[in-house]
């Protein structure tokens, strides 16, 4: 299915967010998710369904002012 | 420590709140924040393609570097995104607190009182420990204390310009105005006399980045920096003398010799 990684529309196997990130390559990298503009916590991710066209949002610690 | 300042119960010696954008180089970022003797780094989340590491990279030099985080909300201009925001930088950097920056207006970066406000609440209701980017507005300050803030953090004047304090006045009725709150200046510290304003001011601190990031030394500004906050500060403790119109010789006149 098609869905939305941080704005870039990518094909994607996964049915939950948690594989997702897994397939994705994210692999154990300190990031944190939200889906269509939701945060999702770590512990959820095992039971967050991914659907067509969802918009996925994944942050990693960044330079900030 | 013999003059700490406290936010929501946790103690630094420097009053030099230093940011973490901007540098020519991450080694140079390093060197910056360990000449700054600052405490407290800020940092932010964006957008990380899956492999590429770099806010992995970058969290690990911030680990090294032993300094409190403080994340912030940066970029955001809703409620609901800076809530959002403020949720992922818990979980990603494992603190309660949270600079918390709603953007109102583009081209002075102003925040937006009335959301900041709300966030605030929403916020430390939900056990987070807010600072807030705010103006010197009281009005709004009280807003924000009656929210569960117990930092306020008014601008000099706006990210990024190095203008200094552009409403010293302002400035000067928040601290008489709240005594007890820990205030702290952020944005638009240009220069060290602009820090040591501040801080004989009777500020518990001061939050700059680009003033050190964007000086053509970084380590020696950030150096600099840590000297004038320091100086300001010992200033403020030691109450310095009211100034006069007219002079008033400082070299005593009794036994003066009578030469003409």
């Amino acid at each position: 299915m098609t869905i939305f990684l941080n704005g870039a529309e990518i094909d994607v196997q996964s049915g939950t967010l948690d594989a997702l990130i897994t397939e994705l390559g994210y692999g154990e990298a300190r990031v944190a998710t939200a889906l269509n503009g939701d945060f999702v916590p770590k512990s959820q991710r095992a039971e967050t369904a991914i659907a067509e066209g969802d918009r996925l949002e994944v942050l990693a610690p960044l330079q900030g002012g | 420590m013999t003059d700490p300042v406290t936010f929501y119960g946790e103690s630094f010696e420097s009053r030099l709140m230093l940011g973490t954008a901007l540098y020519p180089s991450p080694a140079i970022m390093a060197d910056a924040i360990r000449a700054s003797r600052a405490g407290i780094a800020t940092v932010s989340l964006r957008r990380e393609a899956a492999g590429t590491q770099e806010g992995q990279a970058f969290w690990r030099i911030i680990q090294e570097l032993g300094i409190t985080v403080l994340p912030n909300t940066a970029g955001c201009h809703t409620v609901k995104e800076a809530v959002t925001t403020a949720h992922m930088a818990r979980e990603v950097f494992d603190t309660p607190w949270i600079k918390l920056e709603v953007i109102g207006e583009e081209d002075r970066l102003q925040p937006d009182l009335f959301g900041l406000v709300e966030a605030a609440r929403i916020l430390s209701e939900d056990g987070f420990q807010v600072f807030p980017y705010t103006t010197e507005d009281l009005v709004a300050a009280g807003r924000l204390l009656d929210a569960g803030c117990e930092v306020l953090m008014p601008w000099g004047a706006p990210i990024g310009s190095g203008l200094g304090l552009s409403n010293p006045n302002g400035l000067k009725a928040m601290r008489g105005h709240f005594p007890d709150v820990p205030l702290v200046v952020d944005a638009g510290i240009g220069r060290p006399s602009h820090a040591a304003e501040a801080m004989e001011m009777g500020y518990d601190a001061v939050l700059l980045n680009t003033a050190v990031a964007k000086a053509g030394d970084p380590v020696r500004m950030a150096r600099a920096m840590a000297d004038a906050v320091a100086a300001g500060r010992l200033g403020y403790l030691a109450d310095p003398m009211e100034p006069r119109d007219m002079a008033a010789p400082s070299t005593p006149v009794m036994g003066k010799a009578f030469l003409s």
